[in-house]
């Protein structure tokens, strides 16, 4: 599957992990961006923004399924062995959060809006059925989940891009390439 | 692994410290904590509040009210102008809310020029058309911004503020005649209810009709001085709703009015010509009435940008403005649920 490279001992991931990580990479800043750009304000851009939003995030919601199938079947490149071990903690920890947030983050989103009482309407005319009840209750606490959510997510991103830059700048040890190359 | 000297590593990680810090800045910048000025919501919201804190768990305008259920009859009128579902000869559900303009839950009905209707209509297709209406026939000024200055205005200590507003938004004058004159109806069910926000209906053939809609009431009832309409009491047009569609009843024509390619569609403060095309689309029926703490309404945003397929915002700036308030004060009042109980104990708690 994979093909070894000599300068790359750890491998690579395959090209549709690769497609489906990029492809995501983009969705997700642009949801997080849009998520707080529409809060900011009343122009009439906000209309289309929350469609947007909706939208993207069933969008996210559906690739990230189809990402961590993926990865059970592809598996992952193994880190570098010299890779100390807190280090390697961190990574995986935050790759389950990651993937965690990529699955919950579409999901507290859809049960905010069902149990808010909106119907769940997205760009195109798309209606999907609610899944949550109508609930000030669940509102609330599945709109505050999805707020707070949304700022560790973005942080974990920030994150997650400044250890990327750190292997292929400081480490030079291959992971970087592994996902980028 | 590759070698690399101190001083390239220390370079790396400068560069990697700048490239967060401009996605985080822009972030910030996208959120709108870099500009102090950009119109939020949150904002609107914070300025609809009284010096006295706001109502918790009361809508943060509008905040006295009252739901209705009934349902909508349409007559099909309205097909050759849109598409949606909710036009076509049927009787779908309604769920609504009476109410009149003010912060406070509990003020007394004669305190407020502004009543408004909040309408839901849902159809079989699963569309729901959301509407919050006024019974202005325009609003009070021409911008969702010109709405800010205003409520900052009336709450200014400045002793000029209102005249200076009134020199920068001139419109205003129109609804303060409006105000000063028109007769005061003695029941929610004599009120005509306006949408004022021109909205784009799409006909099948995807062509778009820039429109106003009204509810027009099928009671005739006649108009009283201020004073007269104060003495009936806070609380008269609550009690008067609920007695009045317990015997019978109450029913609205709604009336959509089609601009003409020269009527300015997005500035709700100016009415259209009179002589203007309108369809009468269907008959509103309002049939129950029950109180807001535990009535079916309660847990509504009656947000304007709730539409089906077939009807459209359009330039006007306000339902997207009001949707973003309308979401702030909804999440706010759903996390203060406890302050607004259920049930009888809502009865004790909000008489003043």
């Amino acid at each position: 599957m994979s093909q070894l490279s000599t300068r790359f001992p750890g491998g690579r991931f395959t090209g549709l992990q690769r497609l489906l990580h990029w492809l995501m990479a983009i969705c997700i800043i642009a949801m997080l961006f849009i998520g707080v750009g529409m809060v900011s304000t009343i122009a009439p851009k906000y209309v289309s923004l929350v469609t947007t939003h909706k939208t993207l995030g069933i969008a996210i919601l559906i690739l990230a399924v189809l990402r961590i199938v993926v990865r059970l079947r592809s598996g992952t490149p193994p880190l570098p062995r010299d890779l100390p071990g807190p280090m390697r903690l961190a990574a995986k920890l935050s790759h389950y959060v990651l993937y965690a947030l990529m699955i919950a983050m579409p999901l507290l989103g859809w049960g905010t809006v069902s149990a808010g009482g909106y119907p769940v309407k997205l760009l195109w005319g798309i209606q999907l059925p609610a899944i949550a009840p109508h609930s000030d209750t669940l509102f609330t606490l599945l709109h505050t989940a999805h707020v707070t959510l949304a700022f560790a997510f973005f942080a974990l991103i920030l994150l997650h891009i400044a250890a990327g830059l750190f292997h292929a700048l400081v480490r030079k040890d291959g992971v970087f390439e592994s996902m980028a190359r | 692994m590759a070698q690399q000297s101190p001083g390239s590593s220390l370079t790396s990680l400068a560069v990697i410290a700048v490239v967060i810090a401009v996605i985080a800045g822009a972030f910030a910048y996208t959120g709108g904590w870099l500009s102090s000025d950009r119109l939020s919501g949150a904002k609107l919201v914070q300025a609809l509040t009284p010096p006295t804190g706001p109502a918790l768990g009361h809508r943060r305008n509008h905040a006295k009210g009252i739901c209705f259920t009934g349902q909508f009859d349409a007559n099909s009128n309205g097909t050759a102008l849109s598409k949606a579902e909710v036009f076509a000869a049927g009787q779908y559900p309604v769920i609504g809310r009476f109410n009149f303009s003010t912060p406070d839950p509990n003020a007394s009905d004669a305190t407020s020029r502004v009543r408004g209707l909040g309408l839901q209509i849902s159809t079989p297709d699963g569309a729901v058309w959301r509407s919050a209406m006024i019974d202005p026939p325009f609003f009070p000024v021409a911008t969702p911004d010109a709405f800010y200055a205003l409520l900052q205005a009336s709450s200014s200590k400045e002793p000029d503020a209102m005249k200076n507003f009134a020199a920068a938004h001139p419109e205003i004058a129109a609804f303060g005649a409006w105000a000063g004159s028109a007769p005061w109806t003695p029941s929610y069910a004599g009120d005509t209810f306006n949408g004022l926000n021109a909205f784009l209906l799409v006909d099948s053939s995807g062509a778009t009709h820039a429109v106003r809609w009204s509810l027009k009431p099928q009671a005739e009832l006649k108009g009283m001085s201020g004073e007269e309409f104060a003495k009936l009491g806070p609380d008269h047009l609550a009690a008067e709703i609920t007695a009045r569609v317990a015997a019978a009843p109450q029913r609205w024509n709604m009336v959509v009015t089609v601009a003409d390619p020269s009527d300015p569609t997005a500035d709700p403060s100016k009415a259209w010509p009179a002589d203007r095309k309108s369809v009468e689309v269907g008959t509103l029926t309002v049939d129950k009435i029950q109180p807001e703490a535990d009535g079916p309404c309660r847990d509504i945003n009656f947000d304007p940008t709730i539409l089906p397929d077939g009807i459209m915002v359009s330039d006007d700036p306000f339902p997207a403005a009001r949707s973003a308030a309308y979401a702030k004060s909804f999440a706010l009042r759903m996390s203060e649920e406890k302050n607004y109980p259920r049930g009888d104990a809502a009865k004790e708690d909000t008489q003043p």
